[in-house]
Parts: C-alpha cells; sequence; structure tokens
C-alpha cells in the first residue's frame, strides 16, 4: 500500500472465473446479484484475505451491479475484512457457551504468544487476531477458525501450539475456497 | 435408550458417501414420495407427525407447508435455514457435515412435497467447510439421477444448490435470510407477506430448520402416525439436542422427546454430570435467546413437576418460572459462573448481531450491553438493574423481527432469577471485579 502509483486492476484468475462462472448457473439469469456473497468470499481469497476497494468493483463489475451494492454488503457481513490483513486471520469465538470454557483466556493466550491485539495483526506479519461471535462449536469449546478450518478444545497451551505451528508451517499462499487443503476441517 | 430416527447410521465410516448412506437405507423416502405418493400425501404425513419446526419457533412444519401460495406459472422455492448461529446450537453443522445425504434426502422429497424445482440451502459463510462436503454429496445425487430432470422417471426435476452467508446471526430470521439470498445487507421483511406468499424473488417460499428437513426422511418412511408415537403430547419425535457448557460429555444427542432434564444433565447416557465435580447452577435450555432458570427451576417445575425435555415441559409456568426448548441449544452452568458477565456476553452477542434498522433494538441493545459492561466491571448503580428490566421492556414487541425479544429476554430473565448477583456487584464491586470471582449463594464472597 506504499505505492503512489494508481493500483493495477485485479483480475480473477481463471480457476476462480470457472467457478464464478458455476455459480452464475445457480441462481435466474436476471438475480445474478444472488452470487454477491459467494464472490466476495472468492474474491477474498484469491487477494490476499481481504477486499479493497478495487476488488470490490471488480466483484460488482463481474456481476454487473452497482459498487454500492458490493459496499453495503461487504460492510454487513462480518467475514470480509475491509482492511489488509496478516497471512492468517484467526477468529476467536468470544460467546457465551465459548467463555465459560475459556475463550478469554485463549484470547490473552493468543495476544501473548503472536504479540498481535485483537483487531491488529502480528509484528511478524503471520497472524491477525480477530474476535468473532458463536461459531456453533460450542461442545468443543473454545475455539478458533482460520479460513475454513475450525481448531476445536483451544483449552490447553498445547493445543494452542499445535494450532500456531501448524499455522507457521504452512509455507505456501492461502489456499482458495475451492481448493482442498488436505487438513482435516474438524474435529467434531 | 431412546430410539434414534436421523443419527442412527451417523458413526457409520463413509455415511458421507451416497454409496454407503443408500445401503443403510438412504433415498428410500425419495423413492416411496416420488412413485407411490402425490405432493399433497407427502404434505398430509408431515401434518400427521406433528412435527415442530426445530430452528427454534417450533411452528408445525405440515402447517407451514400448507400456507404456501400456489399462483399458477409462478416458481415455487424451497429454501433450507443452515445459517446455524443461535449461541450453543451445533446440531445442524454437526448433522451436515456427517450426514450430509439426509439433508439432500429431506430437500429432495421436502421440494416435491412443494411443489419446487429449484431449491437452496442457505448454509453460515462460517461453515464453508461443511458447503464443501454438501456440494460433493449433491453432485453424487445428481449422477445417481436423484437430482436433476426427471428424477426416477418420475417426471418430477429439482436443482439443489447451497449458498454461503457472510457471517450475521440475524440471516438465521428468515426473510432476513432471503434478503441476504438475493445478495443484500441481511434486513428482515416487513411481514405480511409473509415468504410463503412472496419470499425469494418475491415467489413463494417456505423456509425450513435442517432438522426440520431431516426429519421428513423418517416421516415418509414410516408415516406420520409412528413419528408422532414418539414423545410426548404435542412434543412428537425425536430432537438434536446440542449439550455444552459446563458438562462433563458437552456433544450432540438426538434424545426422544421427553426425557426428563435431570437425566439428560446426569445420566452416562447423555451429559454425564457437571463437570470437576461441581453443582450445577443454571441452564439456558434453547439457546441463548431464550430464559435463564436457576438449579431448582430447570430440574422441577414451580409446582414440583419433574421437568422434561418438551416444548411443553420447558414452557410450564412462562416467562415466571420456565423457559423454552427454543433450538435445542443447552448451555450448563455450573456454580462459578458469574451470571453478570455471562448475560453480558449474551447481550454483547445481541447488540453485535443487531441488523440496526429499528431503533428501539440497535439503540435497546447498545444499552444493555453497556449498562451490563458497568455492572460487571464494578462500575454499576443498584438503579441500573432495573434500567435494564426497563430497557428489555421496551424493546420486546417493538421491532419487526424477533432479534428484539432475543436480546431482551435473557436479560429479564437474569434478573429476575439472579437479582442478589447483581446487587451483589453494585455492593462489592473490588470483589466482583477480581479475576475468577463469582457469586455463590452458599458464601457471600467466593473467588
Amino acid at each position: 500500500m506504499e505505492s503512489t502509483t494508481a493500483p493495477v486492476k485485479p483480475q480473477f484468475s481463471p480457476a476462480a472465473q470457472a467457478e464464478i462462472a458455476r455459480l452464475f448457473t445457480h441462481y435466474p439469469a436476471e438475480r445474478r446479484k444472488s452470487a454477491l456473497l459467494p464472490l466476495l468470499h472468492i474474491a477474498q481469497a484469491e487477494f490476499g484475505g481481504w477486499v479493497s476497494p478495487e476488488v470490490q468493483d471488480l466483484v460488482a463489475e463481474t456481476i454487473g451491479i452497482l459498487p454500492i451494492e458490493v459496499y453495503e454488503v461487504s460492510s454487513f457481513y462480518t467475514m470480509f475484512n475491509l482492511k489488509p490483513v496478516g497471512k492468517h486471520v484467526l477468529e476467536i469465538c468470544r460467546t457465551g457457551p465459548c467463555m465459560l470454557r475459556g475463550s478469554d483466556e485463549l484470547t490473552a493466550q493468543l495476544e501473548r504468544i503472536t504479540g498481535a491485539k485483537v483487531g491488529g495483526t502480528s509484528p511478524d506479519g503471520l497472524f491477525t487476531l480477530k474476535e468473532v461471535e458463536c461459531l456453533a462449536a460450542c461442545g468443543t469449546a473454545p475455539i478458533v477458525q482460520v479460513r475454513e478450518k475450525y481448531y476445536e478444545q483451544l483449552d490447553t497451551p498445547e493445543a494452542v501450539d499445535a494450532m500456531l505451528n501448524e499455522l507457521r508451517n504452512l509455507v505456501h499462499r492461502p489456499l482458495l475456497p475451492w481448493e482442498e487443503t488436505g487438513l482435516a476441517h474438524s474435529q467434531q | 435408550m431412546g430410539r434414534k430416527l436421523l443419527t442412527e447410521h451417523i458413526n457409520v465410516p463413509g455415511i458421507d458417501t451416497f454409496e454407503v448412506y443408500r445401503k443403510h437405507g438412504g433415498y428410500r423416502s425419495v423413492e416411496k414420495a416420488l412413485k407411490t405418493m402425490t405432493p399433497d400425501e407427502v404434505v398430509e404425513e408431515v401434518k400427521k407427525s406433528g412435527l415442530r419446526g426445530r430452528g427454534g419457533a417450533g411452528f408445525p412444519t405440515g402447517m407451514k407447508w400448507s400456507f404456501l401460495a400456489k399462483p399458477e406459472g409462478v416458481p415455487r422455492h424451497l429454501v433450507c435455514n443452515a445459517d446455524e448461529s443461535e449461541p450453543g446450537t451445533f446440531k445442524d453443522r454437526h448433522l451436515m457435515s456427517k450426514l450430509p445425504h439426509l439433508l439432500i434426502e429431506g430437500m429432495i422429497t421436502s421440494s416435491y412435497a412443494l411443489g419446487a424445482n429449484t431449491s437452496y440451502i442457505y448454509i453460515r459463510g462460517e461453515l464453508l467447510y461443511v458447503l464443501r462436503i454438501l456440494e460433493k454429496a449433491i453432485a453424487e445425487a445428481y449422477a445417481n439421477g436423484f437430482l436433476g430432470k426427471n428424477i426416477l422417471g418420475s417426471g418430477y426435476d429439482l436443482d439443489l444448490h447451497v449458498h454461503p452467508g457472510g457471517g450475521a446471526y440475524i440471516c438465521g430470521e428468515e426473510t432476513a435470510l432471503l434478503e441476504s439470498l438475493e445478495g443484500k445487507r441481511g434486513n428482515p421483511r416487513n411481514k405480511p407477506p409473509f415468504p410463503a406468499v412472496q419470499g425469494l424473488y418475491a415467489r413463494p417460499t417456505v423456509v425450513n430448520n435442517v432438522e426440520s428437513i431431516a426429519a421428513v426422511v423418517p416421516i415418509v418412511n414410516d408415516g406420520g402416525e409412528e413419528y408422532a408415537k414418539l414423545g410426548v403430547g404435542k412434543s412428537t419425535g425425536t430432537k438434536l439436542i446440542s449439550a455444552c457448557g459446563h458438562l462433563n460429555k458437552p456433544g450432540i444427542y438426538e434424545i426422544e422427546l421427553g426425557v426428563p432434564v435431570e437425566e439428560f444433565i446426569y445420566s452416562d447416557e447423555y451429559c454425564g454430570g457437571i463437570w470437576k465435580g461441581r453443582d450445577l447452577k443454571a441452564v439456558v435450555a434453547g439457546g441463548s435467546s431464550v430464559p435463564i432458570l436457576p438449579k431448582e427451576l430447570i430440574l422441577k417445575t414451580a409446582a414440583g413437576e419433574n421437568r422434561l425435555m418438551t416444548y411443553e415441559s420447558l414452557s410450564d409456568g412462562g416467562f415466571v418460572t420456565g423457559t423454552m426448548l427454543g433450538s435445542g441449544g443447552f448451555i450448563a452452568m455450573d456454580e462459578t459462573t458469574c451470571i453478570v458477565r455471562n448475560t453480558w456476553s449474551f447481550s454483547r452477542f445481541y447488540h453485535h448481531e443487531s441488523c440496526g434498522q429499528c431503533s428501539p433494538c440497535r439503540e435497546g441493545t447498545g444499552w444493555l450491553e453497556k449498562v451490563l459492561h458497568r455492572l460487571e466491571h464494578g462500575h454499576g448503580h443498584m438503579h441500573d438493574i432495573d434500567l435494564l428490566v426497563s430497557v428489555a421492556k421496551q424493546i420486546e414487541g417493538n421491532t419487526i423481527c424477533p432479534l428484539g425479544e432475543a436480546a431482551a429476554w435473557p436479560v429479564a430473565a437474569a434478573v429476575r432469577h439472579f437479582r442478589h448477583e447483581f446487587e451483589w456487584h453494585v455492593t462489592n464491586p473490588a470483589e466482583a471485579t477480581r479475576p475468577g470471582a463469582y457469586y455463590s449463594s452458599k458464601a457471600a464472597v467466593a473467588v
């Protein structure tokens, strides 16, 4: 973001374009706007874990709607990051059932280990911490979601270390939504 | 051991594949319905079953189906509400990820009953990994002739798609869900018109919870009357309970409605008692929006009868001494739980999730959170306690959708049953704000 030259207009990769074409077939032709949330998920995965105004404009253009129709939606739903994020966004559930099983302690622990504060990114750029509301995994609380994976029962230092180490060792780029991660998604 | 209608085969290896699911009797309801029944006959069986919406409201599913308008030449839709977001509830995630074909089978049979040719599963965006599981299973169903054109040679066509949300509790409200499915912000619609008349794309639409649609499978297979034999009174069949909080064995339990609450909490067949050998303090029995009850009132009604896991028994006593079965999100709290802190957490949730279009909810949830925050953090006044009750009352009934009530009820109930804890926070701020502090009726202060 330091560059002062005009940003290069983003483009979807061929794989993403194919996925988008498939999604458009799910809705009536005159109701293509229905594909907005799925497209925002694809865009966020393609362009570094957040949706910049330029990326949102691309989504609008792809669907054939006004940019404002994208902005008002992306700002309503909590999953879309409107600012740059670290390599891994740790979404920590803070709601009642997780709180009962130690989510406050988990958040404090993650802040201490990563050096990031909730809402911010660690100095090494690896981890962004984000508090979220109920992720529907209360039976295995406390939990953290990282992209498409749920890390559950994070109530011991060992479990937290295992999660962070797994993420640190993921050297490749964040996976696109339709790609197999090869990681178990959930313990349940 | 109660009968399991939905989860009997959930632990069979490979049950998430078409082949194994089919080997265990899968897709029989589709064959039966499409080959031997008219759509109205399927609706009739669901009515006879007494099935009540499993998402939380408990409205009779068959009756909801019968409200669907059927204007000539206008497509109709079935939309599955898989936006499971009610704190304490995690049954649908479990069911969909383990038994994707059960939901798909239920969607086909139900869509046939309603005359829908394009149906959607709206799944919360956080569950993208479950969306992949469902999409894989849907592809298998297409490949085996259970989706697409002319299913099983019956002349009935159905396309089924999964659609992700973007992280918004409010989209569990059916009209907000439809707005979201149309690519908009999740603002609930004014009703009427109800979705049965003007739903998705202004077409007649039924929105049903995942578990309700899954229950249609055993109802069609065995008949509505057989289903209704299970359970007690108007609480028929089985229900998935998401048990969480301070239990020895949190998890998903499919129970026959009518199990005593005490047995559900303490028996080894279910939750195995309270963790760490502690005593139970309170339970939120049906997801975070239902009234919290202290131990005495969750185990027995005010009249001293055993409380049962049914719609009627849990609501016995109204909101004065009762609660609701709701979504079946069963949150148990041990004796060391701070009720004020827990209530504050729930209020923060509802404030965060209010869509903001009705001022009583937008402003009221903010006030509830703010007042609870200052009580919990030692800055509260005695009159704040009545202020909470007053704000809750002013939200209730004054909003387009039930999020207002969902935010108001837990606060009103917490004050109703645990006023002494709120007062203790005001009179003993230093003790109350110590990390790990909680109020116990046995000792005035305990840490």
